[in-house]
Parts: structure tokens; C-alpha cells; sequence
């Protein structure tokens, strides 16, 4: 599978992640290399192999459902670039 | 001792505890020595006053009887970790002014020991890169240099700036981040000890996402005995960590010195690379000998998916790192874009602005083989061939206590060398990456010198929390390589 200059433009849009025109290409080029390579899993026989979904044999922890921490609002706000009022600010998102 | 900095963690915790010097006296000749070695860039940023600080409050609590393990010892910190108080920028422009709020548990545990922080170490932009050199805060330099040259080497990465700050004793140890390879790997290229602990050996809280399932922390240090000692104040339970293992921390120098007798060392055939230096080879064979001369027993074994190894991490690490990175939107923390009007647009100028081209294109690579109607063909099919890989180890370590490879494919390469090829810069994690696959410990222990004067390093893989058998190995192999080079301090002004 490889990807065009269309399908580049759709995954930077879908990774919020603004890509000049003029880097279309090279990206284009750069994401089939890597791709091509990774194409060799094609020749391993997985079925019946089950997908990994915990990395060592540990069933998921489960804790008590209770609050630990917070109420701490400045701190939650600090690095903002933008805030106010313990707010953090964005353009407008509702007409 | 006229050169504190000479010290091993070791020897500067007895001399220490001894009161033979002071942690003031020790950090102050640290902080010089970093200081003096600014041209290696191993640190975005250094914290001297809160080093010494740290270091009068240790003084105090040994005065009082009260010296935790690492009581007054000066550390340096990958600047992945979140550090309270302190910039930590995980080598990206996105965090370049962000102050967490909050300590990391890995360095916490540091500081509860009685550890100094003598500042936050330069690394590959969130962690991804094998040479430093994806840092937004420039290179770091390797402190070894090939025999009559003056060329620029990088220190191996994603955690180089610890690596230099170790080889060229800077520091006493560091901390490191390994995802693929990135403690072990610039352990091997700079002649410094690395050890990657079992997946959920040590809290992930507080250090900087980049693929969550393979991210472990572990230490840097210039002795086996002193990666011992660091890991075992690294090493934690944690709630704060879902995937924390529920296991007591062992003392792992307690065992350190007994040997191998009677362990079988497996020999994974996978592993002999065409056209691989035959240096690497050889140094490998070599490391089989002498453990053999130690009375351990060596067994061949078969890896059968190992090559699949890199081309399935290339998939599952950018697919985690597209999720994580996510959370730099320009709102809540980091850089944002100046000048937008809508939110789309604050988001993907932030994001543009604020990541460098390998960050770029691996949210990328994560976002295609995530996205709907690929998943399944990339994704999925990548977690079962790990799934094959992690049975490959299974089924070797039903025939050896642990396995013997080389660490890198190669010494420490030029500055500039690789960065135009992804691919082949990918290739430096050939043999560590499976280990970060499969969740197992694995240890990067210096064990020679190339014909031009580079170390090259051994690995040492385990089964899963058996960091105890890796540490002795890696101590077997230590004793019997006895690697005494060092650098030329080329970087201190004369």
C-alpha cells in the first residue's frame, strides 16, 4: 500500500497538523519509504496469532472509585499560553 | 581523592556516607565539570543552584544520622521527566516553556533517596531518534572521537545527552527513556552502562509520553554496580501508574558478584547481521568466550521473527505517539501559534510551529495506520507479529537463563551521517527493539574498542523482573572485558 499527495493532505488534516503545500511531496515520499518497509510483516502467517494487548501477563490494576487529587485550578492553568480566570482561552468555537 | 568526579555512584556513595567528602564538595566539582563541558550540549538545561541546595540538605540530613541510599550523590535528568518547578521540554520546541507542576515518580523516588539534580539532559525530540539529533535544542556531542580525528560523533540517543554527561563524568549516572533502544543504544556508543528494566518495572507518571506500551525509564551509569544501585531507588510500585507492576523492589547489588556458573547464556543465530561490521561479531563471540571461561553454559537458540522486529515497531510506536502527542493542541500547555482565528487552525498551526520534521512524520505514519480502513492491515497485524515475537523469547528462555547479543550494529557514526535516512537510522535498534516489544529487561554493557578507538557494547536480555541474572551477567562481562578507556577531554577549554 502506498499513499498519494491527496491521502497525505487527509492524514495531516485528520493529525490537526497544518503541512505547507510545498512539503506535500517530500512527505509523500518519506511516509511510501517507510511504508514499503514495513510491508515485509505481510509475509508473516499470523493467523490464528492473537494481537498483543498487555505487554507483561498483569490483569489491568483496579482502584477504589475516589477522588485523590484536585481542586487545584491555578496549578491545572499555569502553563497556558492563554487563560484567564482559571479558564483556558480558545478562539470562538459556537456561532 | 584529588578529582571527585573520578568517583563511580558507588564509591562517591561510601566516600560520601563515610564523610570523606561532603555532598557540597562532590556537587560543586560536578557542577564545574558540566559546566566546563558545555561544548557537548548534553544539557538543555543546567539547575547548579538548586543542585547545591539540595546537596547542603544533604549534608544536613547525614549530619543527623538520617542518609537515604543516594543520600548527596548528583544526578543528571532526562529531560523527559517532569521535574516540579523545573523546564522540562522533552528536546521539543512545543514544551520549551513548560514548567510542570508536578514531579515525576522515577525522580521523586530520587530525590526521597536523597539524590541531587544537577540539571535536565538534552535528548531526541520526544524521545525519537538514535543520534540527539532530532533535539530542538541542537546536537549533543559524543565524547569519543575516533583515533586522529577531530570529526564530531553523536552519543547514540533518544537519551544522548545523558549518555555524554555519563561518559564524560559530568555526572555521577542519569536517567534514560528507552521506547526502542534509547538507553541501551547511546550506552553502547559513548562505553557506558544501560540497563532497560521489564515493561512496568519502573512508574511511567510524570515522564513524557511518546509509545506508552514500550516506554520504560532505566539508568545510565559508568559501572554495573552503579546501574544496580540506581534502579533500585528508580524502581517503584506505583498507583499513579496503572501498568506498575505489584512487585517488591529487589537489592539488586545484593547478587551482583556471583557469578555465572551454571547459567545457560543463549546464542540467538537471528542476530548475525550480513554485512554487519565483523568488529560486532567478533566482540560478540568474544563475550560468549569469556562467560564461558566463567563457568557458564552457552546454548543456541532461535529468534525465528526477529527481523520483523523494526517494521512492527515502526508501526506500533508512531500509532501510540500519534495518540499521545495528540494533547499538544496549544491550549492547555506548550507552544501556540500567534494570529488564529478559528480552532482547527490554532490546533494545526501549533502543532506545525511546534514539532520538528521526525515528530512530523511519525504522527503521520501513527495517524495513516490508525486511521479507518488501514487499522486492521497495519496495526493489528503488527501487534500479533509482536505477539510472535515476545513467544520467540518464551520459547528461548525455556532453554537459557539469559541471551547474548551485540548492542548496536555499529560504533558511534558522524554528526550529519544518517539524518537524510530514516531507514537507516531506524536500523541503529536492530537489536534492542525487541526487547521493548516483548516487555523483557535488556542491558547494554561496554565491552571493547573498534580499530579506530570507539566502544562498542554487549547486550544482555532477561526473562521479565529477572533484572537480578541481567545485572550479574552484565557484571561477568564487565569484569572480564575490564574496559578501562576513556575519552580525551578535548572539550574542556585547555
Amino acid at each position: 500500500m502506498s499513499v498519494d499527495k491527496d491521502t497525505v493532505r487527509r492524514i495531516a488534516k485528520l493529525a490537526r497538523l497544518a503541512l505547507e503545500e510545498e512539503r506535500v511531496e517530500p512527505m509523500e515520499r518519506e511516509l511510501n519509504q517507510i511504508l514499503a518497509w514495513v510491508e515485509q510483516l505481510g509475509e508473516v502467517n499470523v493467523e490464528d496469532v492473537p494481537a498483543m494487548t498487555s505487554v507483561v501477563a498483569q490483569r489491568l490494576k483496579m482502584r477504589e472509585d475516589k477522588v485523590t487529587d484536585g481542586g487545584q485550578p491555578e496549578a491545572v492553568t499555569a502553563n497556558a499560553p492563554l487563560s484567564e480566570d482559571n479558564f483556558f482561552v480558545v478562539p470562538k468555537v459556537v456561532e | 581523592m584529588s578529582d571527585p568526579t573520578e568517583f563511580t555512584l558507588a564509591e562517591a556513595r561510601d566516600a560520601v556516607r563515610g564523610k570523606k567528602i561532603s555532598s557540597v564538595e562532590l556537587t560543586q566539582a560536578f557542577i564545574a565539570a558540566m559546566q566546563a563541558a558545555r561544548p557537548l550540549n548534553a544539557f538543555v538545561t543546567e539547575t547548579p543552584d538548586r543542585a547545591l541546595a539540595m546537596a547542603k540538605a544533604s549534608d544536613a540530613r547525614i549530619a543527623k544520622g538520617e542518609a537515604g541510599k543516594l543520600e548527596g550523590l548528583p544526578l543528571a535528568i532526562k529531560d523527559l521527566f517532569c521535574t516540579k518547578g523545573v523546564r522540562s521540554t522533552a528536546g521539543s520546541n512545543i514544551l520549551g516553556n513548560f514548567i510542570p507542576p508536578y514531579e515525576s515518580t522515577v525522580t521523586q523516588n530520587l530525590w526521597d533517596a536523597g539524590a541531587v539534580m544537577l540539571g535536565k539532559t538534552n535528548m531526541d525530540e520526544f524521545a525519537m531518534g538514535s543520534s540527539n539529533e532530532t533535539s530542538y535544542y541542537k546536537p549533543v556531542l559524543n565524547p569519543w572521537r575516533a583515533k586522529d580525528s577531530n570529526a564530531a560523533l553523536v552519543p547514540g540517543g533518544s537519551s544522548g545527552g545523558s549518555s555524554a554527561a555519563v561518559a564524560s563524568r559530568i555526572c555521577l549516572a542519569a536517567t534514560g527513556t528507552d521506547t526502542g533502544g534509547s538507553i541501551r543504544q547511546p550506552a553502547a556508543v559513548t562505553g557506558t552502562v544501560g540497563i532497560k528494566p521489564t515493561y512496568g518495572r519502573c512508574s511511567r507518571w510524570g515522564i513524557v509520553a511518546f509509545a506508552s506500551s514500550l516506554d520504560q525509564a532505566g539508568p545510565m551509569t559508568r559501572t554495573v554496580r552503579d546501574a544496580a544501585i540506581l534502579l533500585g531507588s528508580m524502581a517503584s510500585v506505583d498507583p499513579k501508574d496503572s501498568t506498575s507492576v505489584d512487585l517488591p523492589v529487589p537489592d539488586y547489588e545484593a547478587g551482583l558478584e556471583s557469578g555465572v556458573k551454571g547459567l545457560r547464556i543463549g546464542i540467538p543465530k537471528e542476530y548475525r547481521l550480513d554485512g554487519a561490521p565483523p568488529e560486532i561479531d567478533a566482540l560478540w563471540q568474544k563475550g560468549a568466550e569469556w562467560l564461558k571461561a566463567q563457568g557458564a553454559e552457552i546454548v543456541e537458540i532461535s529468534l525465528p521473527h526477529t527481523k520483523y522486529a523494526l517494521p512492527a515497531y515502526y508501526i506500533v510506536a508512531p500509532a501510540e505517539a500519534s495518540s499521545n502527542l495528540a494533547r499538544y493542541d496549544g491550549v492547555r500547555f506548550g507552544h501556540r501559534a500567534k494570529g488564529t482565528h478559528e480552532i482547527a487552525e490554532l490546533y494545526e498551526k501549533s502543532r506545525a510551529e511546534g514539532f520538528g520534521a521526525e515528530v512530523r512524520r511519525r504522527i503521520l505514519i501513527g495517524t495513516y495506520v490508525l486511521s479507518a480502513g488501514y487499522y486492521d492491515a497495519y496495526y493489528i497485524r503488527a501487534q500479533k507479529v509482536r505477539s510472535l515475537i515476545a513467544r520467540d523469547f518464551e520459547q528461548a528462555f525455556a532453554k537459557c537463563d539469559a541471551i547474548l547479543t551485540p548492542a548496536t550494529p555499529g560504533p558511534a557514526f558522524p554528526v550529519g551521517a544518517k539524518s537524510d535516512d530514516p531507514i537507516s537510522m531506524y536500523l541503529n535498534d536492530v537489536f534492542t527493539v525487541t526487547v521493548n516489544l516483548a516487555g523483557l529487561p535488556g542491558l547494554a554493557v561496554p565491552a571493547g574498542l573498534t580499530a579506530n578507538g570507539l566502544p562498542l557494547g554487549l547486550q544482555v536480555i532477561g526473562k521479565a523482573f529477572d533484572e537480578a541474572t541481567v545485572l550479574k551477567v552484565g557484571r561477568s562481562i564487565e569484569v572480564a572485558a575490564n574496559f578501562t578507556s576513556r575519552p580525551e577531554t578535548w572539550w574542556r577549554a585547555p
